[in-house]
C-alpha cells in the first residue's frame, strides 16, 4: 500500500548504457545519490539532500513495469522499454513526464540486405510468412499490424537480433546508432519506429496523490527548457518514419551467407569463454570465437558447418525452428523453454560439464523460513507476514511457476525480471529463483537459499526432425562424436 | 484471501441468466423458423486467420487476446476469439463450402481487451450468416430476420439504421488520398469518426458537396436516394452502382412497411463489409447490426461466395429486456421437512419426485428459513398417521391437512 502521508519518494535508476549520463545528470541537479556511478556495487540508494528519497538501481527493461505496478514513484530509463510497455498496455499507470536529452540511436525495422525485400508494402501485400525477431516483441507485433501483415510471427530474443537475418528471420526490430551503421552489419533499415532517448517516466497513482514537486522541480531545468511540448504524454508514441529514400546509399559490406547443411549456434556472454575452451579440446578449429574477437558469425574449418553466435536464452526455440540443428545452451533454459512447449521438438544430447550453476530458492535472512515447506505454511497462515500474494521474481518464468504450483504454494505472483534477481528483493519480491555459482552474491544482499531446484550445466542440445533425417543424420554424428571427444 | 473477479469479466446471476437464455430462446426459435441452422465454433482460433483477411482494423487487432498455445513454439499465435462472423466464414469455407447456399447461426461469446476495465471484455451475441445466393433478397431477409427477433423480445422504440459500404468506399477513393491517408482514414470512420470526412477536402467541389449532405440528411424512404441520384448526376461509377444497390433494398423494405433511417454513418467497426450494412439502436445504444461481405470468404481462399449476415449484441439488449414477474423462474412448490430424520428425508424426496413427475417445479428445504414466493407448500412431518400439510401461499393459510401424495397432485394440477 502506498503512504501519501510519508513524503516518502521511491526512485528507480537505470545500469547499463544510460549509468553514466544519468549519473552526471543527477549530480548536476544536486539530488544527493553520490554513489550512483559505474562503479557503484549496491542496488540501493539513500539521497544526501532529501531524507525520504530513496533510489534502487534496475536492469532497464524492468523500470518502465516497475514504475507502472507503483512500487516505484519515479524511474529514468530509455523510450525504447517505455514504449514497448505502454504499446501493449496503453491505458496502463506509466506516465511519461518528459524526455531527458540524452542518449543515441533508435530502433529500426531492418531487413537483410540478401532478403530482397524492397520495401514496406511488399510485406504487407504479400502472402508470406514473415519472421520477426525483436527484444521488443510487443513494438515489433504493433509494427506488423499497423502495416496490416497478413501474416507473421514474433519471435522474442534476448539479444544479438541483428545475428538472424536473412537465414533466421526475414524482419529484425533493433537499436541501431543509425542507418550506416545498421548498414555496415549487412542489413538495410526500412523504417526508424522511435529514437532512444533517456525519459523520466512517473506513476500515475503517485503524479495525481503524492507530492513530488521536490525532486520534480530538481529536474524541471532539464525538463522545461528544451522539449515542453513533449512532457506529460501518457499514451504510446507512435510516429513512424520511412527510412527508405535513405536506404538506396546505405550499402554496407555483405557478410558472405550461404546456406549451409548443418547449422550450430554458440552462446555469447558468460559462457562464450569456457565454450571456446571446450571446442579447442574437441579439435573443432573456429574462427571468430575467440575470447579476443568474436564475431556473430564464426568459420569452421568444415564446409558444411553453419556458426552463428546468439544469446543461450534463445537457443532452445531457436533449435525447434530448426533455424539450428545442433546449439549449445545451458540445460536450465533448455528446461525452461520445454516447461513452456512440452512438445518442442528439441533434445538434449549430453551435457558438456562447464557452466555448472544451481537454480535456487531465496528469500531474504529476516524472513522466518528454512525451506520451502515453511514458506508453503508462512504463506496460508500468516499471508500478513509477505503481504499475500507470494511477490516471486525470476528470470525463469516457468521454471519458477512450476516450482510454485507443484509445492502448492499459494498465492503466488510472479515477477519477470532479466537478470540480477536479487535486486528484487526485499522490498519488491518477496522471493527469487534464480542461478547461482557460489551463493556469495545472495549472501552479500542477505538473502538465503532455501530449495535448490536443480543444477545445471552446459549442453549440447538438437533439433528431432535433423536428428532424423537422412540428409543430416551422417553429419550430424560426425558433429557430435567429435564434440563429445571434448569432455574432460 | 477474498476471490476477486478478473478485471473486465462478468459475472451472469440466475436473474441476467433468464434473459440471457430468454434472448436466446427467441432467438433460436426465430431463426429456425427462417430455416437457418445452428453452429459453434472453436474459443481459440489461429491469430493469422484475423490478420491475413485484412478484415479487422490495427486497432481491433491490437485488442485482441492472442498468446502461444503449450505447442506453440513454432511462433504461431491463437487468439481468444475476438469476432463471430470471421470464425463463421472459416468454418463454412472449412466445411460446407460444397453447399450452394448455408444459412447458419450462433450464439458466442467473443474477447476484446478494453482498457478501463470498467466494460465488458468478454461479450456475449447471437449472429445469423447467409452464405451465397444473390443479392438483394439475402440483405432483405437478414435484415427481417433481426427485426422479427428484436419485435419477438418486446424491445421497444428501436431503430433502424441502413448504410452502405461501397458508398463509402466510393466517396473514399474519390478523395484521391494516397494509401497510407486512404487507411488512416478508414481506420477513423471504421472508429467512428466520421467528421473526420468533411475535413478531407477533395479537388472536386462536388464531392465535398456530396459527402456533406449525406452526412447532413438522413433519408426516411428509398425517395431519398432517388433524390440523392438525381441531385448529383456527376458521381462516380462505383457510387451510382452501391447506391442503386440500396435504392433496391430500400424499395423491398418500403413495400414492406419496414421503417428505417437512412444514415451513411451506421457502419460498425468492421471493414469487411461490402455492399448494404445496417445496425439497430435502442435507448442511443447500439444493440445489433451486420451487412454484406461478399469478399471475406475469397479471402480465406474459399470460393468466389457472396455472404452476409447480422449479429445482436446480448450485453445492451439484456439491459433493456423486460421480464415478467411470472417468467422469473421461482419454484412453483416447496417441499419442506419439518425434521431431518430420515424418514422425512426419504418422504420428501419421494413427494418431490412425483410432483415433478407430474411436470411441477419442485424445491427441496430441510432448514426452518422463512418461504416465500412459492405458489404451495408441502410441509413433511414425522410419523403421524397423516404427515403432509399442503400451503395456499396465495391464501396464505393452510388448506389441507392430512392430505395424501395424490390429494396433493390433485390439488396442486388444478390450481
Amino acid at each position: 500500500m502506498k503512504d501519501y502521508q510519508a513524503g516518502y519518494i521511491k526512485l528507480a535508476l537505470p545500469k547499463g548504457r544510460f549509468l553514466s549520463p544519468t549519473a552526471s545528470l543527477l549530480a548536476e541537479i544536486d539530488l544527493g545519490f553520490q554513489d550512483y556511478n559505474d562503479k557503484t556495487k549496491q542496488y540501493r540508494l539513500r539521497s544526501a539532500r532529501f531524507p525520504g528519497l530513496s533510489a534502487k538501481i534496475l536492469q532497464e527493461k524492468d523500470i518502465s513495469i516497475q514504475v507502472a505496478v507503483g512500487n516505484y514513484d519515479l524511474g529514468i530509463c530509455g523510450l525504447d522499454w517505455i514504449e514497448e510497455f505502454l504499446v501493449k498496455y496503453p491505458a496502463g499507470a506509466l506516465v511519461k513526464i518528459s524526455s531527458l536529452n540524452y542518449g543515441e540511436g533508435s530502433i529500426h525495422v531492418v531487413a537483410s540486405a540478401e532478403a530482397g525485400i524492397a520495401n514496406l508494402d511488399e510485406l504487407s501485400d504479400g502472402r508470406n510468412d514473415y519472421r520477426i525477431v525483436s527484444e521488443y516483441p510487443n513494438l515489433a507485433e504493433a509494427f506488423a499490424l499497423n502495416l496490416r501483415m497478413r501474416r507473421f510471427r514474433i519471435f522474442p530474443v534476448w539479444g544479438a537480433a541483428e545475428a538472424y537475418p536473412p537465414e533466421n528471420a526475414d524482419l529484425a526490430v533493433l537499436w541501431g546508432k543509425s542507418g550506416a551503421a545498421i548498414a555496415t552489419q549487412g542489413l538495410i533499415p526500412l523504417k526508424r519506429l522511435l529514437p532512444v532517448t533517456a525519459f523520466l517516466i512517473a506513476n500515475r497513482e503517485s503524479l495525481e496523490n503524492k507530492d513530488l514537486s521536490q525532486v520534480l522541480m530538481c529536474f524541471s531545468s532539464k525538463l522545461t527548457a528544451d522539449l515542453p511540448a513533449k512532457a506529460w504524454q501518457a499514451g504510446p508514441q507512435t510516429s513512424i518514419e520511412n527510412e527508405f529514400d535513405s536506404s538506396g546509399e546505405l550499402k554496407g559490406p555483405r557478410p558472405l551467407w550461404q546456406a549451409k547443411e548443418i547449422n550450430l549456434a554458440l552462446p555469447d556472454g558468460h559462457q562464450q569463454a569456457p565454450t571456446s575452451q571446450f571446442l579447442k579440446r574437441a579439435g573443432l578449429a573456429l574462427q571468430g570465437y575467440s575470447e579476443e574477437v568474436v564475431s556473430r558469425r564464426p568459420s569452421a574449418d568444415l564446409d558444411w558447418l553453419g556458426i552463428k553466435v546468439i544469446r543461450p536464452q534463445d537457443m532452445p526455440l531457436q533449435v525447434a525452428n530448426a533455424n539450428f540443428d545442433l546449439a549449445i545452451t545451458g540445460e536450465d533454459w533448455l528446461r525452461e523453454h520445454l516447461y513452456r512447449f512440452p512438445s518442442s521438438p528439441v533434445k538434449k544430447l549430453f551435457a558438456l560439464g562447464f557452466g555448472a550453476v544451481k537454480i535456487v530458492a531465496a528469500v531474504s535472512q529476516e524472513m522466518p523460513v528454512a525451506d520451502i515447506d515453511e514458506l508453503r505454511s508462512l504463506v496460508q497462515s500468516s499471508p500478513d507476514v509477505i503481504g499475500a500474494p507470494l511477490k516471486v521474481a525470476s528470470e525463469y518464468i516457468d521454471i519458477a511457476d512450476r516450482y510454485l504450483r507443484d509445492n502448492h504454494v499459494n498465492p503466488y505472483k510472479l515477477i519477470p525480471t532479466w537478470g540480477a534477481s536479487e535486486a528484487f528483493l526485499p522490498e519488491d519480491a518477496d522471493m527469487l529463483i534464480d542461478n547461482v555459482q557460489t551463493g556469495k552474491t545472495l549472501e552479500q544482499h542477505k538473502l538465503k537459499i532455501i530449495d535448490v531446484l536443480f543444477r545445471s550445466s552446459a549442453c549440447l542440445i538438437a533439433n528431432k526432425g535433423s536428428l532424423a533425417s537422412s540428409d543430416k543424420k551422417e553429419k550430424m554424428e560426425f558433429l557430435t562424436q567429435k564434440l563429445r571427444a571434448g569432455l574432460e | 484471501m477474498k476471490n476477486q473477479k478478473c478485471k473486465g469479466m462478468q459475472d451472469l446471476l440466475p436473474e441476467d441468466m433468464l434473459r440471457f437464455r430468454r434472448i436466446e430462446d427467441v432467438f433460436r426459435a426465430c431463426c429456425r423458423s427462417w430455416g437457418y441452422r445452428e453452429v459453434r465454433t472453436p474459443t481459440l482460433e489461429y491469430l493469422h486467420l484475423f490478420t491475413a483477411t485484412g478484415t479487422l482494423t490495427p486497432s481491433m487487432l491490437s485488442k485482441v487476446y492472442s498468446f502461444l498455445d503449450w505447442d506453440g513454439w513454432s511462433g504461431e499465435r491463437v487468439v481468444l476469439r475476438p469476432d463471430g462472423t470471421i470464425p463463421v466464414a472459416r468454418l463454412y469455407t472449412d466445411n460446407l463450402s460444397g453447399q450452394e447456399l448455408a444459412r447458419l447461426f450462433y450464439v458466442t461469446n467473443i474477447f476484446a481487451f478494453e482498457g478501463t476495465g470498467k466494460e465488458n471484455r468478454e461479450r456475449w451475441q447471437c449472429g445469423a450468416e447467409f452464405f451465397g445466393g444473390a443479392k438483394l433478397a439475402p440483405d432483405v431477409e437478414i435484415i427481417l430476420l433481426a427485426e422479427e427477433v428484436i419485435r419477438r423480445l418486446g424491445l421497444s422504440h428501436v431503430g433502424l439504421q441502413l448504410s452502405h459500404a461501397g458508398l463509402v468506399k466510393a466517396l473514399l477513393k474519390d478523395l484521391n488520398l494516397t494509401p497510407g491517408e486512404e487507411a488512416k482514414m478508414t481506420n477513423r470512420l471504421l472508429e467512428g469518426n466520421w467528421q473526420a470526412l468533411t475535413r478531407a477536402k477533395s479537388a472536386d467541389p462536388e464531392i465535398d458537396r456530396l459527402i456533406a449532405a449525406l452526412l447532413d440528411l438522413k433519408g426516411k424512404s428509398s425517395s431519398f436516394l432517388h433524390n440523392v441520384r438525381a441531385s448529383f448526376p456527376k458521381a462516380s461509377q462505383d457510387f451510382k452502382s452501391s447506391l442503386e444497390d440500396l435504392i433496391n433494398v430500400t424499395t423491398v423494405l418500403d413495400n414492406l412497411g419496414c421503417s428505417y433511417k437512412i444514415d451513411i454513418a451506421a457502419i460498425h467497426g468492421f471493414e469487411y463489409y461490402t455492399g448494404v450494412c445496417f445496425q439497430f439502436l435502442a435507448a442511443g445504444e447500439k444493440i445489433g447490426g451486420g451487412g454484406r461481405y461478399d469478399n471475406l470468404v475469397p479471402l480465406m481462399n474459399g470460393e468466389d461466395i457472396p455472404a452476409c449476415g447480422f449479429a445482436l449484441y446480448m450485453d445492451p439488449v439484456m439491459q433493456l429486456l423486460p421480464l415478467d414477474k411470472e417468467k422469473r423462474g421461482e419454484s412453483e412448490i416447496l417441499v419442506k421437512g419439518k425434521e431431518l430424520t430420515p424418514e422425512i428425508v426419504k418422504t420428501c424426496f419421494t413427494v418431490a419426485e412425483s410432483l415433478r413427475d407430474a411436470g411441477h417445479t419442485a424445491e427441496l428445504d430441510f432448514t426452518g428459513r422463512k418461504e416465500s414466493n412459492y405458489r404451495w407448500v408441502v410441509m413433511v412431518a414425522g410419523k403421524e398417521t397423516s404427515p403432509f400439510t399442503l400451503t395456499d401461499c396465495v391464501q396464505k393459510r393452510p388448506r389441507y391437512i392430512g392430505a395424501s401424495t395424490a390429494e396433493i397432485l390433485k390439488v396442486v394440477s388444478e390450481g
